[in-house]
């Protein structure tokens, strides 16, 4: 079984710069990738709002250049898929198809999937005319007609990649005459495109085929007729879902799927870290999901060092440790300090004494169920052998180290 | 692996006996070319097997004329008769269940 200091489960923009900065900052790292690096950012030609890079660049070639910057940095890559997590102790475990790995922590960064429209034929035409990826399948429909569904900006952009190749294509939005989701300069480029065409107040169906995709039902929102087109294809863009099936009951999910953080990408279970578009957000995109792993990748780097840390000066001492919190920030909690510097100095040959800030690091507070400061624990062995909270005095802080 | 193309997919395909797997894909699919070393090593292991790639880009009539219209895809054939598909969503382990169920 292979230990890292960072694992991070998926290879695509989020989990790519995670691994930029983990490697950088010389932390063992190994991004474990089910498919191919670059996630869905792979899956667009058209990338033109990713700062920096407007002149051409496309999904792949991006996440390419990523990739080889996670490379240079000395992190390094498995294709595997994530099956389970056992994340209860200090070394996390993580198991794929193919094995076992331990990480000291866990940035997931599994992305979203295309959404399906749940309609009649769809399942059984996917690969057959029905598609949710327009780089991958375009060169079929050359000269052919094809149906879009969806109107945001992943759809319309898409539409507009796919005019390149089909003879028609036609956009069936939802919403009333003129009203798209996508972005303004995004609208303004597929109003003005010929071979675009928008069937408004409607939605699909029911994708119509033998074997092949024939025809689609347009149900009319408004009017409730449902007219038959025929088409070659029909590309699906409406939205996405999260990849967290294998977490489920691992730590906190939101009612859709997304998992919740804090803003140091923190999820509900210490050491573990959520990237990109898995992570409940307001503006899924490669930028932000780049962001995200940077962030999620120092949170994990300072995680670490104070676990090791705190590991090494109070779990695996012999000695007693008296462990005390406080802040900076909380009068009483100042006061008693130099308190208890004293009675620790005049009992130094019986105990150590470790001080944690708890504006600086809440994390080891929370764990020990410290609510009230200040507080100190006496520690033996790793195990809590007593506590005194509230006002600290010489008396009873004497009484707890007696109890050694 | 075998490349294919309308001079030769009848006779090494649709002519052919046994077992045939045909990748479908393009050079501009990711997904397919994240599952080529995948096939690569699945095709020295069972040799019983014919292993052949064709590019849509430039067999486009013929992928459809396959009923093929999305990739990835494989379609494995024994005896000229297709007889096992594997669309989009898929992972090489899936292809190599497909080809012990059929070889056994
Ligand atoms: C058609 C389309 C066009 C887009 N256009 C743009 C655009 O122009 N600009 C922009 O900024 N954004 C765009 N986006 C959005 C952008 O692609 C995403 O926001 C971004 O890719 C999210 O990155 P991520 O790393 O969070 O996840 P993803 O890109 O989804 O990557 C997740 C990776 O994790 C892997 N994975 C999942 N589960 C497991 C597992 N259990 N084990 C191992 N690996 C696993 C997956 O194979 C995948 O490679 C577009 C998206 C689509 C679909």
């Amino acid at each position: 079984m292979s230990s890292y200091d960072v694992i991070i489960i998926g290879g695509g923009p989020g989990g790519l710069a995670a691994g930029i900065y983990a490697a950088r900052a010389k932390l063992s790292t190994l991004i474990i990738e089910k498919s191919r690096v670059g996630g869905q950012a792979a899956t667009t030609e058209e990338m033109e709002n990713y700062p920096g890079f407007f002149q051409g660049t496309t999904g792949p070639q991006l996440t390419q250049a990523m990739y080889e910057h996670a490379r240079h940095f000395g992190c390094q890559f498995c294709k595997d898929e994530v099956v389970d997590l056992e994340l209860e102790g200090w070394e996390k475990v993580i198991v794929t198809k193919q094995g076992r790995y331990t990480a000291k922590a866990v940035i997931i960064a599994t992305g979203a999937e295309p959404r399906t429209l749940g309609v009649k034929g769809e399942a059984e035409l996917k690969g057959k005319g029905v598609s949710y990826c327009a780089t991958c399948d375009a060169d079929f429909f050359e000269d052919l007609e094809v149906v879009v569904v969806g109107n945001g900006d992943a759809a319309i952009e898409e539409a507009i990649y796919l005019t390149r190749f089909a003879a028609k294509v036609t956009i069936v939005v939802i919403h009333d005459e003129g009203v798209l989701d996508a972005t303004k300069i995004i609208q303004e480029r597929a109003f003005a495109n010929e071979k675009i065409h928008f069937v408004w107040n409607s939605v699909l169906e029911e994708i119509k085929g033998d074997g092949i995709v024939q025809a689609v039902a347009i149900k009319n929102l408004k009017t409730g007729a449902v007219t038959e087109l025929a088409t070659d294809g029909v590309f699906i863009f409406v939205g996405t879902v999260p990849r967290t099936e294998f977490l489920r009951g691992k730590l906190d999910l939101d009612e859709r799927g997304y998992i919740p953080t804090t803003e140091l990408m923190e999820t509900s279970v210490d050491g573990v870290y959520a990237v990109g578009d898995v992570r409940q957000k307001f503006l899924r995109q490669v930028v932000t999901a780049a962001a995200d792993g940077a962030i999620a990748a120092v949170a994990a780097e300072k995680y670490i060092h104070e676990e090791e840390n705190f590991r090494k000066e109070v779990l695996e001492k012999t000695k007693p440790v008296a462990l005390m919190f406080w802040s900076p920030f909380h009068k009483e909690s100042l006061a008693a300090v130099p308190v208890v510097e004293e009675v620790a100095a005049a009992n130094a040959a019986k105990l150590d004494l470790v001080k944690i800030d708890t504006y600086r690091n809440q994390r080891i507070a929370r764990r020990y169920g410290v609510e009230e400061m200040p507080a100190l624990l006496l520690v033996k062995g790793g195990e809590v052998a007593g506590a005194v909270t509230g006002p600290m005095s010489r008396d009873s802080l004497e009484d707890l180290i007696k109890s050694i | 692996m075998l490349e294919l193309d309308k001079e030769n997919f009848a006779a090494e395909v649709l002519e052919a006996q046994g077992l045939v797997l045909v990748d479908f894909w393009s050079p501009k699919c990711e997904p397919c070319k994240a599952l080529l070393p995948g096939l690569e090593e699945l095709a020295g292991r069972y040799p019983a097997v014919k292993f052949a790639k064709l590019n849509i880009l430039e067999n486009r009539r013929l992928a459809i004329g396959q009923r093929v219209m999305g990739l990835p895809t494989i379609l494995i054939y024994r005896d000229g008769e297709k007889v096992a598909e594997l669309s989009q969503d898929f992972q090489i382990e899936d292809v190599e269940a497909k080809l012990k169920e059929l070889s056994a």
